[in-house]
């Protein structure tokens, strides 16, 4: 446990030498600095891990970082289960992104390639530094150093304009979340005196009212919006796709869009203690899942069907942490992390033996080109899809439980997502991997990824099995549940706050389980067979708005950027133009000029320099004898 | 005789020296002028000196020397003043040597 | 009005006057001479107020060293005649009044209704060099000092300056 400050301290010391030392290091020095300090992040986090597993939390109180009067703001670490798991995830899938991305960057140029990598390590850096912070301000500067992060990455080929702008759209999105972030600090310092989660938690319930409560929290989650992309701040996500392949793994699987899960999850008590807010988050999450689900079933680029699935599964855990299963979402977070690592990876892998054509239009048949890829990718799908006993199907099992508890409606509309995930999931797998190949193969033969590629790819697939077998619902097995154990110490507070529910009999949980598998193997079934074979025609009426993704961007492009742009133009032609720019040349005019005339009293005439003086000594006698001051 | 005598007379002369200042524009003159207003002052310093030898005197008897300061302060600018006059009248002749004139007016060159 | 009167209003006329004509003639030697005159009607007002020692000093000094060094000068340069050409007449106006508002302005501000009264010569002994002499050279013996320093100093100026070619 003693070791965790240093945690971080090693992606930061890795972003330090990638980045002052690009234009010296070789690649193969630059990858094994980048990937090793991961490495050794990730084995320091197993022991805290082992530590946490003992029951132990503790705070680190590193240094005095804002004191003003009486409020006290300490840099501080506070590492308790919660935090070991995402330390676990983060470092973990993280280390094998970086192995990935030592052979998928390998074209790059070396001080690009260690760019890249330092780039990596800061990304790593500020999402230890948001997990680890033992209050919301800390947490806020990796909220920021993440959002700043997945900009720098995401523009990464800077010389593409429209990756530019990828990459500044998320960044404006996130921060408007960030915004809504900074305002409930400055409440909860307002209401608490302190933004230390355990100053805050242990004034609850009591030194707030629900109201103020709902407003920290909702204000909170507008945060949590921006930053794991939820509605209606969604839209940079699929953007973000312009970022290479695996910085796409690193920020929809292990880093970035956890972060809002993760602060909904750490602010689990104030979120118990609001029910408006649980309510609201549930609704945004549904609605998120449900209408990502659909844009994806109609995307054709690989990578936008698999950032509209990300879209969703956030969805999903949000939709957890709306119906009170906190453990549920944090569940999904880890699952997720493993299979769309997976699965981003995969298709980075795809991508790479396609030559960087990413329209699943032109693929189909790679099964026998790649069988490692293919195999991975089949457990990643089969893992998202929720087919037990693969590790999606337990954590997407437990949020839906919850969410029937809840109110069944929830559980409806969840079920239909789940059941788009399958479809589209399978969608993407026929059209990849199975029937005949699409485009010329005359000029290039798709071939396996290196190892250092396809190794991470075995890797994630085994997690993503097996996954699922840390939170074995009670159902199956006493005592299974072994992460509920494990979080209990951090969630076991807001508990006896969340509503009650009545719990779901036996009978009826085997039920549901076997109605939501059997239509999601009905979903595959479905999805294989329309589109093993073929593509979609062109797509008309409904297919043609989810194609384009429901017309969201351009909306938001009419509503909000063109009047802003309007605006600017404005506040650019005449207030900058003629109003400040005159007066700030009025300014530089009227000084040159007045200079021009008060030189000519500079003549060096010594005569005029005389009666100069003798004219003010009169003035201050005057001013010395007859002015009473 | 009313010290304010002393006063008025001493800003007549002063003022005249800054009048000649003003409008001469032979340096010598104007170093005259200068010398001038110094004496104004000078005489102003000895008025004052006596003026308050005379308080002095009357309030103790003993105290002879009251307001020899006074005449010291005369005597040092006197001192100075002679040596402002040599320095000058070096700058003035050597004003002369280059530019053949000691009109004050040349002493614009000093611009450029 | 007793003598001391007429001889204070007789020198301050003199010093009047002839500082006027000090700034009024157009031969500089004339201007000389008559500010050799202001001096000794300057003199003559020390005497008046028991300031022996200044006033020859004052005659030794002005009136007779630095006076002659200025004729001197004059006559080096062959500068005694009337060469200055009129500058700028506004110029001349504003200095001519300005000196005036200097002098209206001065005489203004110190005018004082009650002034204290300088009694009549021969009282007091203070400008008796013995008396001088004794608080100069024990009191001030440092300025003193310094002087000499700055006479020094002026001295050595005046010959770098005034050296030729270079």
């Amino acid at each position: 446990m003693k070791f965790a400050p240093f945690i971080p301290l090693l992606p930061l010391a890795g972003f330090l030498i990638n980045g002052l030392l690009r234009n010296r290091l070789s690649k193969t020095a630059t990858g094994i600095v980048g990937s090793g300090v991961v490495l050794i992040a990730f084995v320091l986090s197993i022991l805290v891990f082992n530590s946490a597993a003992a029951g132990q939390s503790q705070i680190f109180q590193l240094f005095e970082f804002i004191k003003v009067g009486s409020l006290n703001i300490p840099f501080e670490f506070q590492v308790d289960q919660l935090t070991a798991l995402f330390l676990l995830v983060i470092t973990g899938v993280g280390f094998l992104i970086h192995v990935y991305s030592t052979a998928y960057m390998h074209e790059e140029s070396n001080a690009h390639f260690a760019r890249y990598f330092a780039y990596l390590n800061l990304f790593v850096f500020s999402m230890l530094l948001l997990v680890m912070g033992g209050n919301y301000v800390i947490m806020f500067i990796g909220w920021e150093g993440v959002g700043l992060c997945s900009y720098l990455l995401i523009g990464y080929w800077f010389k593409n304009r429209e990756y530019n702008n990828a990459a500044k759209k998320a960044f404006v999105m996130n921060r408007i979340g960030d915004l809504g972030f900074l305002i409930a600090v400055f409440w909860m310092i307002q209401t608490f005196g302190s933004t230390s989660y355990a100053n805050i938690f242990t004034q609850l319930p009591g030194e707030a009212s629900t109201a103020v409560l709902t407003g920290i929290t909702l204000l909170l989650l507008v945060g949590a919006m921006g930053k794991s992309a939820q509605i209606p701040l969604y839209t940079w996500l699929p953007d973000a796709m312009a970022g290479p392949t695996p910085v796409s793994a690193l920020i929809h699987a292990a880093t970035m869009v956890t972060a809002g899960i993760y602060m909904i999850a750490r602010s689990n008590l104030m979120y118990a203690l609001a029910p408006a807010s649980m309510h609201v988050v549930a609704i945004v999450g549904l609605a998120t899942a449900l209408l990502a689900a659909t844009i994806a079933i109609k995307q054709n680029d690989i990578k936008k069907v698999l950032a509209y699935s990300t879209v969703s599964q956030l969805g999903y855990m949000f939709l957890g942490l709306g119906v009170g299963a906190f453990t549920g979402a944090v569940f999904h977070v880890m699952t997720h992390a493993f299979f769309k690592a997976l699965l981003f990876l995969g298709a980075g892998s795809v991508i790479h033996a396609m030559h960087h054509q990413q329209d699943m239009r032109f693929y189909g048949g790679l099964k026998k080109f790649m069988p490692i890829t293919h195999f991975t990718m089949l457990m990643g799908c089969l893992a998202i899809a929720g087919i037990p006993p693969f590790s999606g199907f337990f954590s997407k099992d437990e949020i839906l439980v919850h969410a029937f508890e809840a109110n069944p409606i929830y559980y409806i509309l969840g079920l239909l997502g789940a059941l788009m995930t399958a479809f589209y999931m399978f969608r993407l797998y026929a059209m990849t991997f199975m029937g005949e190949h699409r485009s010329d193969l005359s000029h290039h033969h798709p071939h396996e990824s290196p190892k250092a590629m396809t190794i991470p790819l075995i890797v994630l697939a085994v997690l993503s099995v097996v996954g699922g077998i840390i939170g074995i619902p009670a159902l199956f097995m006493h005592d299974g549940h072994k992460l509920n154990t494990f979080l209990t110490p951090v969630f076991e507070g807001s508990k006896q706050y969340l509503e009650k529910h009545e719990p779901l009999s036996h009978s009826q949980e085997w039920m549901m389980i076997a109605i939501s598998v059997s239509l999601i193997v009905v979903m595959i079934v479905l999805a294989i067979r329309k589109y093993s074979k073929s593509v979609d025609a062109e797509a008309t009426g409904l297919g043609k708005v989810l194609e384009n993704k429901w017309y969201v961007d351009e909306l938001y492009d009419t509503i909000i950027v063109k009047p802003l742009l309007a605006i600017g133009g404005f506040f650019n032609t005449v207030v900058e133009k003629s109003g400040i720019d005159r007066l700030v040349n009025g300014v530089g005019k009227g000084l040159h000029y007045s200079s021009r005339q008060l030189r000519l009293l500079q003549s060096g005439n010594v005569g005029s320099y005389l009666l100069m003086i003798v004219i003010a000594i009169i003035l201050l006698i005057r001013l010395v004898f007859y002015v009473k001051l | 005789m009313p010290i304010s005598y002393y006063i008025f007379l001493a800003v007549i002369i002063f003022s005249i020296g800054v009048t000649g200042v003003l409008t001469r524009r032979n340096s010598i003159i104007v170093f005259m002028c200068i010398e001038l207003m110094l004496n104004a002052v000078n005489l102003l310093l000895v008025a004052f000196s006596k003026l308050h030898h005379q308080r002095m005197l009357a309030l103790d008897p003993a105290n002879i020397t009251a307001g020899t300061e006074g005449q010291l302060f005369v005597f040092f600018i006197m001192v100075v003043a002679a040596a402002e006059v040599s320095v000058g009248l070096a700058i003035i002749v050597l004003m002369y040597r280059n530019v053949h004139s000691v009109d004050i007016n040349f002493l614009n060159r000093l611009k450029n | 009005m007793n003598t001391f009167q007429i001889t204070f209003w007789f020198l301050s006329a003199l010093a009047v006057f002839s500082s006027l004509m000090v700034i009024t003639r157009k031969n500089p030697v004339y201007s000389v001479l008559f500010l050799i005159i202001t001096f000794f009607a300057i003199s003559g007002h020390y005497i008046l107020m028991n300031a022996q020692f200044l006033a020859i000093v004052n005659i030794i000094v002005y009136a007779g060293a630095i006076m002659v060094l200025f004729l001197f000068v004059l006559m080096l340069m062959n500068l005694n005649k009337e060469s200055e050409q009129q500058k700028n007449k506004y110029l001349l106006w504003s200095s001519g009044i300005a000196g005036g508002m200097l002098m209206i302005v001065l005489i203004a501000a110190l005018d004082t209704p009650d002034p204290a009264i300088i009694t009549k010569p021969g009282t007091g002994e203070i400008g008796l060099i013995k008396n001088l002499g004794t608080k100069l050279f024990t009191d001030y013996v440092v300025p003193f000092e310094i002087s000499s320093i700055l006479f020094l100093s002026a001295m050595v100026g005046a010959v770098v300056i005034g050296k030729k070619g270079d």
